[in-house]
């Protein structure tokens, strides 16, 4: 695996000048898609959202490398068609390229519309990675709850008022939902590391068949942070806990990432999104929260 | 060598595709399309074809995936009915704007509810407007040639767009007719080698494909798929020519039997025709000036050659097998539409008949001819829509 340094003067997949949002940190990972290996060649497909909202704007285009994008919730299955596309043509001995495929969704296209789509692609075999960058909403379309929003989090369908606290239950964890579809390679990474998020999508790149990357990538609008919080509050969801970095490979748990004791109200409070929770009578979701999280770890551990 | 078969609408839609055999085929079933691709994947499992066979996990990934790997530069086939086409709705419409030749076998079925397995228009009629260039067929014959037709027609450059062929379910589709099949070398030659125009796998050349489209482009892109699906009757007629020439047997925009000298008309669509052709006959031979006018292409659809060919005709009945609530059926529309600039323009009226499946038997279709008779005689259509052979009609 090349230094990071040594990757940087690659060419990225992914050009300036896009219309991300100011501090995203969405790109620290499509830019780095064609520098972690130098095997392949590199196909791309977007669900709809933020990214390819922001990346695509007709008749300009972000992606340097091939790039598709047909609807929202069908990542998974679009992607099939192109690989299963390349398969038969390499077969027949019309094409002569030694391609990867990549299909990538926030936690909106990924978590909720396109889970049927994503399961169906992992399941069959493909020879593709899918990955999900998960900002916990739907933030392309104004911050609505997904099925990976945080407990307590207010979002536009989910508001704190008084009434509610704000997002209620717990949210889902797809990573283990991918680790139970017993494909070859799941991981947790953040975008706050680059060097374990690269070494990563080297994995599932250059593995044969399917394998699934779900990256923490703070949202600046809605989580209600600073532009330059994003990497930031990406570190803190790590070593707080809420996002613990594994990768399963094979069935086999390997924890990347163990980090000391810090408690979740580190990474709460940074976040505009549950200051409501700062007031006592939401002391117990705080603590609900806490729990949650502890909980997780204990289970992961004994992996 | 070619051969005459018996077989079922199904069983010659799956011939078909093994012998244009596509680069993929995602697939799901669905009744009655299920036997299209049940054939079709033992013809992958038994090495027949060079097909990739995707056995996706619904309709909307069929549909997805065709259009992933028709963008991925290859030949692309499916086959669904029904509750599974509308579940690809979202991505018909998407597969005609990103200009995919995707050749889809639509078995005609009823929409549900309540759940119905059998033939009814209300599956394509429902998707009349996503771009999708639609011909129908009255037999397993028509229905083969028209598969054998399609990839050409939706691959040519002006064209560039997906391709339903429809027969109705059931009565074609599990029907055993005989059938004149063509030599699979012959087909292969007839359809020829794939060349896309762009690929996604072009790593040399990359593209960006589903691009965000706003008010200053959106509008432009559109009526270039319009144009597009004019171009497409043209596309129809050279391909039938030639697929004449080929194996002798010839097709238009849409058929005209016993239409030259006819005063009054009947106008349908699929498998009916059939029963109406037996009419037509009969009444012939008793020397009354009857005929028929059976729809090949839906979209296009060719309003001015309809015009032209009815000249002669004094009333047309129109007959609808898909329910448009509030509105007259979908046929009838165009028809009306195509007539309205005619100077002597027949008199016309729409019936209703064979939602989910219902008969309509050939004394129904000489009740037609009696209706339409008597209308003209009174020079007056007393109900311009009606349902046929319904309880409480």
């Amino acid at each position: 695996m090349p230094g990071l340094q040594e990757m940087a003067k690659k060419e990225g997949a992914f050009a300036g000048g896009h219309r991300m949002c100011a501090g995203c940190p969405v790109p620290i990972f499509t830019k780095m898609l064609t520098r972690v290996t130098d095997k392949y060649e590199i196909v791309a497909g977007n669900a709809t959202g933020c990214l390819e909202v922001a990346s695509s704007i007709f008749p300009y285009s972000a992606w340097k490398i091939p790039w598709i994008h047909t609807a929202f919730e069908n990542a998974g299955a679009s992607m099939s068609g192109v690989e299963a596309m390349y398969k038969s043509l390499k077969r027949q001995g019309k094409i002569n390229k030694k391609l990867k495929f990549v299909a990538i969704g926030g936690d909106g296209g990924t978590y909720d519309i396109g889970l049927q789509s994503l399961s169906g692609a992992m399941e069959r075999g493909h020879d593709l990675v899918y990955i999900c960058y998960d900002n916990g909403a739907y933030m392309n379309t104004g911050v609505q709850r997904s099925s990976a929003t945080p407990l307590g989090a207010s979002t536009t369908t989910s508001p704190k008022g008084k009434k509610s606290s704000g997002r209620q239950g717990k949210r889902k964890d797809l990573t283990k939902i991918m680790v139970a579809h017993n494909i070859d390679y799941v991981a947790q990474a953040s975008i706050h590391k680059p060097v374990d998020l690269s070494n990563k999508l080297k994995k599932a790149i250059e593995l044969d068949g399917p394998a699934f990357i779900n990256i923490l990538c703070p949202c600046i609008l809605g989580w209600k942070i600073n532009p330059d919080m994003g990497v930031e509050a990406a570190r803190v969801g790590v070593e707080t806990g809420f996002w613990p970095l594994y990768e399963v490979e094979n069935g086999e748990y390997n924890i990347n990432y163990k980090p000391k004791y810090r408690p979740v109200t580190d990474w709460i409070f940074m976040q505009g999104r549950f200051r409501h929770l700062k007031s006592p009578e939401n002391q117990p979701i705080v603590e609900e929260f806490q729990k949650e999280v502890d909980k997780n770890w204990e289970w992961l551990l004994k992996q | 060598m070619s051969k005459i078969l018996a077989i079922t609408g199904a069983g010659a839609m799956s011939q078909a595709m093994r012998q244009i055999n596509p680069d993929v085929v995602p697939a799901f079933p669905i009744t009655p399309s299920t036997q299209v691709v049940e054939d079709f994947s033992q013809f992958v499992a038994d090495g027949l074809v060079d097909t990739e066979f995707i056995t996706v996990e619904s309709e909307h990934s069929a549909m997805s995936a065709c259009i992933g790997a028709s963008i991925a530069g290859g030949r692309v086939m499916t086959a669904t009915s029904s509750a599974g086409m509308a579940l690809m709705w979202e991505m018909l419409y998407v597969a005609s704007s990103m200009r995919q030749p995707v050749v889809l076998t639509l078995i005609n079925r009823a929409m549900s509810a309540p759940i119905n397995i059998h033939a009814d228009h209300s599956d394509s009629m429902g998707a009349r407007d996503a771009g999708w260039i639609q011909l129908y067929s009255e037999s397993n014959q028509e229905a083969y040639d028209n598969l054998i037709m399609a990839p050409r027609i939706a691959e040519a450059s002006d064209v560039r767009l997906p391709i339903m062929i429809c027969l109705d379910g059931f009565i074609i589709s599990h029907c055993v007719q005989t059938m004149q099949m063509e030599d699979d070398d012959k087909v292969r030659e007839f359809i020829g080698e794939f060349k896309p125009a762009y690929s996604l796998l072009d790593t040399e050349n990359p593209v960006s494909w589903g691009a965000l489209d706003l008010q200053d482009y959106y509008i432009e892109h559109k009526r270039a798929q319009h144009m597009a699906m004019q171009n497409a009757k043209e596309s129809i007629k050279l391909v039938s020519e030639e697929f004449y020439q080929c194996f002798g047997r010839k097709y238009e925009l849409f058929e005209s039997y016993c239409l030259d000298d006819a005063e009054r008309v009947i106008i349908a669509i699929n498998s009916i025709a059939g029963e109406i052709k037996e009419v037509v006959d009969d009444l012939r031979n008793k020397g009354e000036k009857v005929g028929l006018l059976k729809i090949r292409s839906f979209r296009p659809f060719p309003y001015e050659e309809i015009a032209e060919s009815l000249k002669s005709a004094k009333i047309v009945t129109v007959l609808d097998r898909s329910e448009s609530m509030g509105a007259y059926g979908p046929l009838f529309t165009e028809i009306r539409t195509a007539l309205f600039d005619v100077p002597d323009r027949p008199m016309v009226y729409n019936r209703m008949f064979g939602l989910g499946g219902r008969e309509l038997f050939m004394s129904d279709i000489q009740n037609i001819f009696e209706e339409s008779n008597r209308y003209l005689e009174n020079g007056k259509v007393e109900k311009v829509f009606d349902y046929l052979n319904v309880r409480g009609g």
